[in-house]
């Protein structure tokens, strides 16, 4: 037959990505709007009080969220894609983001502006909707498992968009509902040093798991009676991951809010890139990942004046990516 | 009996028919498969094969009774000790990702590597040493996806042999492939038995039983009807009455064959 390329890692691929990261985050400090548009000279740093106060206080938090966030959301689609054994899911399933959209909502419209507790409502909300998912999928009565959960988290997110629709029917249009839906576009704009360090313990917790765990994903990725004849303990191994990965992403998308289609096409790359081995391609969604986020989130803050919302970016630059990637001759990664 | 022995002693299992009724499959089923053997489970479709392979391997468990791996209750073995002591080759596996045949090969190791360790060095070569004792090794890196029906069912019977197992169960291991295939997945496993393998594979096509299994064992309806020797069991009244229609056994060049035969 045809198409049997060798498809062995390209391991040399890794300390450019990781240098090229490096890069894209020490630029990314010294890109933006002050003193003048898209770059701010490090010497600054030591000759202008505001420029320092802007870069330590406001920029480098949320660089470092972007970062994060971007590792976080392509890890924890590279894990959902191989734990549901379908190269198409993304951290959307199962009812998470829009819970968390939910949550974000309620607050804003019952709790009043943007503060920790909206996140915390958010979080609530995202986790709930995996719960709910989860529970719902046990009782439906027919197909494997991965369907039901997938079927279940459907409905699940349905649900919650139709509470998300009466929230904005009932906001204020002249307070509450531009910062819904800003939220609810994502946007890294108010991000603080609080919500950094929030989100910073969740994230090196289930990135730092889900690398340990890169190639026993691979056992993971099998039928699940291959898994088991391999010695591994399916259900319970796909729990831990699942559950550390969702509760990393709500913690993302309650200081964000919906930022979409990075876990979906930053995993899909990475196995282009890398094979289809997690052992190549979860490092590598890592390291993708962190670039798209900070690149995304510099188009976002830089590019006008005004901020665009980061999910409008991360959407476009996906789509269009994810559009490439399907016309462009390249090495089949997922089966028809 | 030989370490490497199955045995189920009076196992009942029960599944849930579509409307949600518990019915039986298997209601007291006792057999043995001698250690070292080729063992052919054949009977027709439906007739409690594959759910056979799952109580084995502890995929499922049984309502009541005893299965029993190397004398010991298979409940005594860890997932791990499980995995190393069993393998399965299962049908028409699907893989949704896009591994290479190397890649693959390895996940046989997983049984005897730790929650958190990737494969090392000494894997790499019993995975090498699989591929290349069946054949395979010059598709190592190729990808899986752009393999041949009979080459992919090579390679998923070496993943499963990259777990060095005692015993190896397959199901239904031949049932897509071309004559040529067959054969090569047969010889494969006559191979493995002579090194000491104890092998068992389910079929619904007699012939396959006759060209390789030194044991068979009949099943229709969740019963075993007849096990023992090929010799004895592959016979015309056996096969008839497993399958519901007449057969007939014939010998060419020392082989059986197992032909329909006519009514009357």
């Amino acid at each position: 037959m045809t198409g049997g390329r060798s498809l062995a890692p390209r391991r040399p691929i890794f300390p450019l990505l990781t240098a090229l990261l490096l890069a894209t985050l020490v630029a990314s400090v010294f890109l933006g709007r002050y003193p003048r548009p898209y770059w701010t000279p490090p010497r600054l740093l030591w000759e202008d009080p505001l420029a320092r106060q802007l870069i330590l206080n406001l920029r480098l938090p949320r660089v470092i969220v972007a970062c994060l966030l971007g590792m976080v959301l392509s890890v924890a689609g590279s894990v959902l894609q191989m734990l549901f054994r379908n190269p198409l899911v993304e951290p959307g399933f199962l009812g998470v983001s829009q819970g968390a959209a939910f949550g974000a909502a309620l607050a804003i419209i019952v709790l009043g502006a943007r503060s920790l507790a909206l996140q915390g409502v958010a979080a609530f909300f995202a986790l709930g909707g995996l719960l709910l998912s989860y529970a719902l999928a046990r009782h439906i009565r027919y197909g494997g498992w991965t369907l039901r959960l997938i079927l279940a988290g459907i409905a699940v997110s349905a649900l919650f968009s139709a509470g998300v629709g009466l929230l904005k029917y009932v906001a204020d249009p002249l307070t509450q509902l531009p910062e819904l839906v800003f939220w609810l576009l994502g946007a890294l704009w108010s991000v603080t040093w609080t919500d950094a360090l929030a989100f910073l313990p969740i994230a090196l917790v289930a990135l730092t798991v889900a690398l340990l765990m890169r190639w026993r994903l691979n056992v993971l990725s099998l039928d699940d009676a291959i898994a088991i004849s391999l010695g591994s303990a399916p259900a319970r191994e796909r729990a831990l991951l699942l559950i550390l990965v969702v509760a990393a992403t709500a913690a993302g998308v309650a200081i964000a809010g919906i930022v979409g289609w990075v876990g979906l096409i930053v995993p899909q790359f990475a196995r282009r890139l890398f094979g289809a081995d997690a052992r190549h391609a979860l490092p590598g969604a890592l390291l993708l990942g962190g670039i798209f986020g900070l690149v995304c989130d510099n188009i976002a803050r830089v590019t006008f004046a005004g901020e665009v919302p980061l999910g409008i970016v991360t959407s476009l630059l996906g789509a269009v990516l994810f559009a490439l990637s399907m016309v462009l001759p390249t090495r089949t990664d997922a089966a028809a | 009996m030989n370490p490497s022995t199955i045995a189920l002693d009076q196992v009942v299992f029960d599944y849930e028919d579509h409307r949600h009724r518990a019915k039986a499959l298997f209601d007291g089923l006792t057999l043995e498969i001698p250690a070292g053997t080729v063992t052919a489970i054949l009977g027709p479709n439906g007739s409690g094969k594959t759910t056979l392979l799952h109580l084995i391997l502890g995929i499922l468990a049984p309502d009541a009774g005893v299965v029993l791996l190397a004398h010991r209750p298979r409940e005594q073995y860890s997932r791990r000790d499980l995995g190393q002591l069993v393998g399965l080759v299962s049908q028409n596996e699907y893989l949704p990702f896009n591994f290479t045949v190397l890649e693959y090969v390895l996940l046989g190791r997983a049984p005897h590597l730790q929650l958190l360790q990737t494969p090392g060095q000494k894997d790499v070569a019993i995975a090498r040493r699989v591929l290349t004792e069946i054949g395979l090794n010059h598709l190592a890196q190729r990808s899986i996806q752009s393999l041949s029906g009979g080459e992919r069912q090579l390679v998923m019977i070496a993943r499963a042999l990259a777990q060095q197992p005692r015993i190896l169960l397959l199901d239904e291991p031949t049932s897509h492939l071309d004559l040529a295939n067959q054969e090569r997945v047969l010889a494969t496993l006559a191979q493995q038995a002579e090194q000491g393998v104890t092998v068992a594979f389910t079929t619904h096509e007699p012939n396959q039983a006759a060209a390789v299994a030194s044991f068979v064992v009949l099943m229709r309806a969740g019963q075993v009807l007849h096990a023992g020797p090929m010799a004895d069991v592959v016979s015309a009244p056996y096969l008839t009455a497993t399958y519901g229609v007449p057969v007939e056994v014939v010998e060419v060049k020392g082989r059986r064959f197992v032909v329909p035969g006519r009514e009357g």
